[in-house]
């Protein structure tokens, strides 16, 4: 590992005022620290956020939504009894990603900042423009079979590893930063960038800008009764999702009166579908309605190397993800969540 | 703190019982020291660097900016590598790979080491590592098995395999009313034990003392000393435990060798642990095979023919293929068996054994093929193997010491449930919807000895040391032996000292091929025996013994008394003889042996019978292993809590096989693009459920004087052939590529 | 430029004084404070033999930075049986042979004693299963680990409600 400094301010102004060209924010560090155990990545400066305790906190704001400090702990969320009330996916979501112990050191801001797990960004021997801009991209032609069929440019084929974030966008999260030039708020859809021609440019955060909180808005709460988030992977657990879906409804009087839903782990972001949930709005929920709003959900996609079965296991993801929401929110989370191991019979929550 | 817990002890043999680990309490309290614990005082810290190219040469490295990085003391590269008396690419014994040592400045495949940085700290040898920033002259790869030429491989000592052939072959297919031609593949997999492999390594003069995980310590000591000069004596092994083995720390590898000439050049302990990602190339994997598989039946689904083509991968400098159609012989009484093997050179690190090597991967195909046969019969694929039984060995004709598979398949079968089985594929849904399959095949693996040496040294205060060099790397080996030596003895558990798993003790051979309980085994009953008789004959010899005058007989010992064998009127204690003849300790010593004739005459070899639960979800490709219960024979167990979950382990192995382990390699680069444990994926606790194991018994009166076969590596032969039976049973999909993926359940 | 930091292991306050910020949780313990029952199986957070609790919360010490951790308390295997009684952890996977080799024991039973006070589990096995997913376990002692993981839940919960009563 390449030396740094280390230096742990304990204000937010502080920090960032620290902040220099090469710096990293340090949080949990569980993809930080291992991405400079590769050498993939190299800063020369940390700025350890752990003493940062006012970005620890969960509340409810007076409009109803939910402001959850960047260094919450994945685990911490996932429990937060008020997020598994209202917004049960973001539990299933992040209970559905890494391990026990991850999750007890992996933050909010680090889950939205997480990098892509392409072999070729993690090898820093390997051509990568979003690593090293301008060195090319040895996943187009190498070992891309779980890469991007959505979103994706010459530049750059990576897939976004996030759960959390595809049930974020779905119910329309809100980013907080602050920086230099003090705070602002980023709507979770324009927060991840796609590739383009600048690859390298994985966020909306300029330099020196630092996540302070995430809001998960009021009216997003209103799904809680038919939201689910479903994982397809390589073994049942501890394992980085090759599709998902996170996929909620409003439901009224026996019709969807609102849809939601996002892709997970197809493209370079997690993949809201606008025109697919128009489809699903006022119409009676079954597996026809699903698959054509999942046909939409992937309309576009085209693969980038040898995954074009991504495209078609994409779209079966969203019908089931959606079929699963519609049959309701379970009353206590699957022992395994996000999982089709998981029982799907069982009482629906009523929340 | 006594090293077991406390439990009731029944009377009678030791062996057979199903006590706990006798190094448990250290294991669990993090007390048990593994090679890279230690930390001797002085101690500099080695980290080598592997090539990130897999063929070409290095024609730069940036030693001044490693050297320059605080903490590094020293940059080994193969311009200033002094020179080792042994030749790294001479094989001076059967058992010696050629390894990579900074001979030259050649890469032969990714992951090679291409130079060695020591530094006062792990971080600062690390970091100067990183800071050689090679460049090469590159040369085109190649890393599949399409890339290079295949050619008839000849036998080569450990280098393996020879094929077999019995019977007319081409007899047997013209004579086939049904037949399958069928191409199985399976990938790459490294045995990645969860400790990687390791040194701690010091110089005293030409003494050289090494903590290192090792199968084969006496093996070690003499391949170490062979580098340096030194009489193997001088080279002092502890390997007390190791953190897993898998067939991996047998061998001389070339990073050990490195740390320990780095630990002589600085004068000081030097300490390397590979890291994971290096665990992926210059300590032996399980190569890749392409297998054709010709099977005929006549109508009665009885084989005419098993004609297996192996094709495996091995390295271009030195030999190691997979001897998987291997696996087609011996088990299936097919009327004539034909086993051929090919090699294709390719640039990566040279395979070796891993936990069933040519079994594991040769059983995989064979019980597919033998499923896809009964299919094709229209019978059930138990009755299938079933008419295939092998009364006496394929081939050869000779009797099997002992072969209880009949009763492996009918436990199994019963315990499974198999007989509710529908023929047809894709006929079961849970009550969630998924698909249910049941799949079942035949296990199998050899029963050999090795040469291992024991002491026996029994003490006037009733308690008694026995020594061998034998390694544990989980398989149980301080319990189970500790048992075999007690009862030897005719003592309990309590009044043994074992010792085992460092170099200056008598010779315990190799920890593999699942013959270590028999070999090691083996001596530590024979040096207990020999003591039992010297003392029997002391107290033959004393007038006041109740055994007086029966030294023309054989004694046999238990609960610390010397009985006459066949007259249980005539004993004395152990104690009661010792103190009233003076006797000091009385030392014996034994060997292990199967005697040849008995050797020669029989096939020897453990049976089971695996059964598969699989459920799938069609659509989105998910798949997990919901029941397995494996029904074994393996001679006589020991100890039945360690056999059952070393049998667990290979069946999870199985799992593991079938359905994750895969290296995939950059064809271009010829890297590995997964080599972690994120990307390579091995079973996690939530892919293993529903696991049942029945050791069925059997008395082998041939086998060795103990009765034992072996049970480490058994497990993973049979239950990958099972899982992927299930999956078409489940699916109506027959994939004939290991591991199964995602994709190949979606496709169509 | 050097830390100096407080770290409370396994009860013992320790005073330490970095020279080096790359230094790991993981490699800390084991090279400079003489704690090697913590293991390293793959240095990256994708095996948990590295797992210890940190402020009562099991984590992989492998990716923590020693420095960033100034007044946390950190519980190693070597400090979780008191007075040379084992943790019901330890005696449930004796009993239940919920190891072979024994290199990932230690992180596995720290693991397991962090997944109880989780509470998240219970004596379910496939929550068990769920939970225990980031340790693991080549020689593949996965079903004695579960058992071991729901014999200890419940034997904990009974001595709870013991000491309760």
């Amino acid at each position: 590992m390449k030396s740094f400094d280390l230096i742990r301010p304990a204000t937010v102004q502080e920090a960032i005022a620290a902040w220099e060209p090469g710096a990293s924010w340090l949080g949990g560090g569980t993809n930080l620290v291992d991405l400079m155990k590769t050498g993939a990545l190299e800063p020369g400066k940390l700025i350890d956020l752990g003493r940062l305790a006012v970005l620890r906190d969960v509340e409810t704001l007076p409009d109803g939504s939910m402001r959850i400090g960047a260094l919450v702990s994945n685990a911490d969320l996932a429990d937060n009894p008020e997020i598994l009330r209202r917004y049960p996916m973001v539990s299933e979501a992040l209970l559905s990603g890494a391990s026990g112990q991850l999750r007890n050191m992996a933050t909010v801001a680090g889950n939205l900042m997480q990098r892509t797990r392409c072999a070729y960004f993690q090898d820093p021997y390997a051509a990568c423009n979003r690593r090293a801009p301008g060195t090319g991209c040895d996943a187009r032609e190498g070992e891309n079979a779980n890469l991007a069929v959505l979103g994706w440019s010459d530049a750059c084929i990576a897939t976004n590893p996030s759960d959390f974030c595809v049930p974020l966008s779905a119910l329309d999260a809100v980013v907080e930063v602050a920086g230099p030039s003090g705070e602002r708020e980023i709507a979770i859809g324009d927060f991840h960038l796609l590739p383009g021609d600048t690859p390298e440019r994985e966020t909306a955060l300029q330099p020196g800008e630092l996540i302070v909180a995430l809001r998960l808005p009021a009216a997003s709460s209103g799904f809680a009764a038919n939201a689910r988030y479903l994982k397809v992977r390589e073994r049942t657990s501890f394992a980085f999702a090759i599709a998902s879906c996170a996929a909620a409804l409003r439901m009224e009087g026996g019709r969807i009166a609102e849809a939601r839903f996002a892709l997970g782990a197809l493209a370079a972001k997690p993949w809201r579908v606008s025109e697919a949930e128009a489809l699903l709005a006022g119409q009676a929920p079954d597996a026809a309605l699903f698959e054509r709003a999942a046909n939409a959900a992937l309309a576009g996609a085209t693969a980038s190397g040898d995954n074009a079965w991504k495209i078609e296991l994409g779209r079966r993801t969203a019908a089931r993800a959606l079929a699963m929401a519609a049959a309701g929110t379970p009353q206590r989370m699957p022992a395994l969540p996000a999982s089709v191991f998981a029982a799907q019979a069982g009482e629906p929550a009523h929340v | 703190m006594s090293d077991t817990l406390a439990r009731p002890m029944r009377f009678g043999s030791n062996s057979g019982q199903p006590l706990t680990r006798r190094d448990g309490i250290a294991k669990v309290t993090g007390a048990a020291t593994f090679a890279g614990d230690n930390s001797p005082e002085g101690l500099l810290h080695a980290v080598f660097v592997p090539a990130t190219i897999a063929r070409g040469h290095v024609t730069y490295l940036d030693v001044e900016s490693a050297e320059r990085h605080p903490g590094v003391t020293c940059v080994l590269t193969p311009q200033n590598r002094p020179p080792l008396q042994g030749d790294p690419s001479a094989k001076p014994t059967m058992f010696s790979f050629r390894i990579e040592v900074l001979q030259d400045d050649t890469v032969r495949y990714a992951g090679q080491p291409i130079a060695l940085v020591v530094g006062e700290t792990l971080e600062a040898a690390t970091e100067g590592a990183r800071l050689l920033s090679p460049r090469y002259e590159v040369e085109p790869v190649r890393t599949s098995l399409d890339d290079n030429e295949a050619f008839g491989f000849e036998p080569a000592g450990f280098g393996l395999p020879a094929g077999a052939e019995h019977g007319d072959v081409e007899a047997g297919h013209a004579a086939s009313a049904k037949s399958v031609d069928v191409t199985y593949e399976t990938a790459a997999q490294y045995h990645n034990a969860m400790e990687t492999h390791a040194v701690v390594a010091s110089w005293d003069g030409d003494r050289l003392t090494l903590d290192m995980p090792s199968q084969a310590l006496m093996m070690s000591c003499a391949g170490y000393a062979n580098f340096f000069g030194i009489p193997p004596e001088n080279v002092t092994l502890s390997s007390p435990y190791l953190g897993g083995g898998f067939g991996s720390k047998a061998f001389v590898t070339g990073p050990q060798v490195l740390a320990i000439l780095a630990a002589r050049m600085a004068g000081r302990p030097v300490k390397l642990m590979l890291t994971r990602q290096q665990m992926f190339g210059p300590v032996g994997h399980r190569g890749a095979t392409r297998q054709r598989l010709r099977l005929g039946i006549d109508e009665n689904a009885e084989l005419t023919v098993i004609d297996h083509e192996g094709l495996a991968e091995t390295s271009t400098f030195d030999d190691f293929v997979e001897p998987a159609a291997n696996a087609s012989q011996g088990l299936y009484a097919a009327r004539a068996l034909r086993s051929t093997h090919r090699a294709v050179r390719l640039d990566i690190g040279t395979p070796g054994p891993m936990r069933a090597p040519g079994e594991a991967s040769g059983s995989a195909a064979l019980e597919c093929a033998i499923d896809e046969l009964a299919e094709l019969a229209g019978i059930d694929p138990l009755e299938c193997r079933l008419r295939n039984y092998a009364e006496t060995e394929p081939g050869t004709g000779r009797p099997y010491s002992s072969k209880a598979l009949r009763e492996c398949y009918s436990q199994g079968a019963a315990r499974f449930g198999w007989a509710d089985r529908p023929l047809e594929p894709r006929q079961v849904r849970d009550e969630n919807g998924l698909l249910t399959g049941w799949g079942m095949g035949t296990a199998f693996f050899p029963a050999p000895m090795f040469a291992a040496e024991a002491t026996a040294t029994l003490r006037p205060d009733g308690t008694a040391l026995v020594e061998t060099s034998a390694a544990d790397m989980g398989q149980g080996a301080w319990t189970a032996l500790a048992q075999i030596a007690a009862d030897s003895l005719g003592l309990p558990m309590d009044k043994l000292e074992f010792r085992a798993g460092h170099s200056s003790l008598p010779d315990g051979g190799i920890a593999g091929g699942s013959g270590h309980t028999a070999t090691a085994g083996g001596a530590l009953h024979a040096a207990g025996t020999d003591v039992v008789q010297q003392l029997g004959q002391i107290a033959a010899a004393d007038p006041a013994s109740p055994l007086h005058g029966a030294g023309n007989g054989r004694f046999v010992a238990r609960e610390s008394r010397i009985y006459l064998e066949g007259d249980d009127t005539r004993s004395e204690a152990f104690a009661d003889i010792m103190a009233r003849t003076g006797s000091a300790e009385i030392t014996g010593s034994g060997s292990a042996s199967r005697p040849p004739e008995d050797a020669e005459r029989h096939a020897m070899s453990s049976h089971g019978a695996v059964f598969a639960e699989v459920k799938v979800d069609p659509e989105l490709g998910q798949m997990r292993v919901t029941r397995l219960v494996g029904a074994f024979a393996a001679g006589r167990i020991i100890n039945p809590r360690l056999a059952e979950s070393q049998l667990m382990g290979g069946m999870i192995w199985g799992i593991s096989f079938a359905l994750h382990e895969e290296a995939k390699f950059d064809h271009r680069s010829g890297r590995i693009v997964n080599a972690d444990f994120a990307g390579y994926h091995v079973p996690v606790n939530a892919d293993v459920q529903g696991l049942e194991v029945i050791t069925v018994h059997e008395d082998d009166p041939f086998v060795n004087a103990l009765g034992i076969k072996g049970v480490g590596e058994i497990g993973v032969t049979g239950t990958v052939g099972a899982i992927g039976n299930a999956i078409r049973h489940a699916t109506g999909r027959r994939i004939r590529r290991f591991p199964i993926r995602v994709e190949d359940l979606l496709a169509g | 430029m050097p830390h100096s930091i407080t770290l409370t292991v396994n009860g013992r306050a320790h005073e330490v004084h970095l020279d080096d910020p790359r230094v790991t949780l993981l490699d800390l313990l084991r090279e400079r404070l003489a704690l090697a029952g913590t293991k390293k199986g793959c240095d990256r957070g994708q095996c948990g033999a590295c797992t210890v609790l940190v402020n009562g919360r099991r984590a992989n010490s492998c990716l923590m930075l020693a420095a960033t951790l100034d007044g946390c308390e950190i519980t190693t295997i070597e400090g979780l049986s008191e007075g040379g009684d084992l943790h019901p952890v330890q005696t449930a996977f004796i009993e239940n042979d919920a190891f072979q080799c024994g290199y990932c024991t230690p992180g596995q039973i720290m693991s397991a004693v962090g997944l109880i006070a989780e509470g998240r589990a219970g004596d379910d096995p496939e929550r068990i299963r769920e939970g225990m997913s980031g340790n693991l376990c080549r020689c593949a002692a996965y079903h004695g680990i579960t058992l071991a993981v729901q014999e200890a839940t419940r034997r904990m919960a009974k001595d709870e409600m013991e000491d309760a009563a």
